[in-house]
């Protein structure tokens, strides 16, 4: 990690499964709020969140035990959102959303992700760590 | 998350409540596809859905795809803002036959 980078407004650590999602969509939307988010906006990046926690716990881990840490931040006007795993490291050349006029049931997360954050990117993960994804949105009010 | 489904001749209504995700979208695939099995139109009430993700959707393009394989009408009635926020998203508000109420959706059909 750098620096100068602001403390977590949260973090959280948690087993990388289906059943704690709701629980973290939870915590971070009502983060979100406090930080001075409007409602559509937190919702929009609670929806990132859980999608992107989903390909952790169905792609990263593919049905291993694992664990999920969140970081939430507030950068001046964006906030910040990183997610830290601990499984094999992924190719993020190979994570693109599929087309979408090809009407088939999965593939849909990683297209809501990228279109409801300004940036994603994956970044060199902590000592010991497998990724890191970090995801940013514009907020559009003061800190 | 609650499914409530009602049958009657006809067809079936499946009403969701709450949140549909990875934990609970299991069970509303489960359900969409038990009913179109049973060759009942169905609708899919979403009026109380306060979330759903990318598994959710997915368990309603299967359930349509199926409709559509064997000839019986899928539809969404009464789509809550939340529900139709990741539709739009996922541009799927073209493709699904959405009804405002189930009455419509029955009148569209006679």
């Amino acid at each position: 990690m750098t620096g100068g980078e602001a403390a977590p407004l949260v973090e959280l650590r948690f087993l990388a499964a289906a059943n704690r999602l709701r629980r973290v969509r939870r915590i971070v939307h009502g983060h979100l709020l406090r930080c001075g988010c409007a409602d559509a906006c937190a919702r929009d990046v609670v929806i990132a969140v859980d999608e992107a926690c989903q390909n952790i716990i169905r792609h990263a881990y593919r049905g291993e035990s694992g664990k999920i840490i969140l970081q939430l931040r507030r950068n001046g006007d964006d906030v910040v959102v990183r997610l830290i795993d601990f499984a094999p490291p992924v190719d993020p050349t190979r994570i693109r959303p599929r087309p979408l006029d090809e009407l088939r049931p999965g593939g849909l997360g990683t297209h809501l992700i990228r279109q409801l954050m300004d940036r994603i990117e994956f970044l060199p993960p902590p000592d010991g760590a497998g990724n890191l994804l970090q995801m940013t949105k514009k907020i559009g009010c003061p800190p | 998350m609650n499914v409530t489904t009602t049958r009657t001749d006809r067809h079936a209504v499946v009403a969701l409540q709450g949140e549909v995700d990875l934990q609970t979208s299991p069970q509303v695939r489960k359900e969409l596809l038990q009913c179109l099995g049973e060759a009942f139109h169905v609708f899919v009430d979403l009026a109380g859905v306060t979330y759903i993700d990318s598994s959710g959707v997915a368990s309603l393009v299967e359930a349509f795809q199926l409709a559509r394989k064997n000839g019986t009408r899928f539809a969404l009635v009464g789509v809550s803002d939340a529900a139709l926020r990741v539709l739009q998203l996922a541009r799927l508000d073209r493709v699904f036959a959405i009804f405002p109420s189930l009455d419509d959706a029955i009148a569209a059909g006679r």
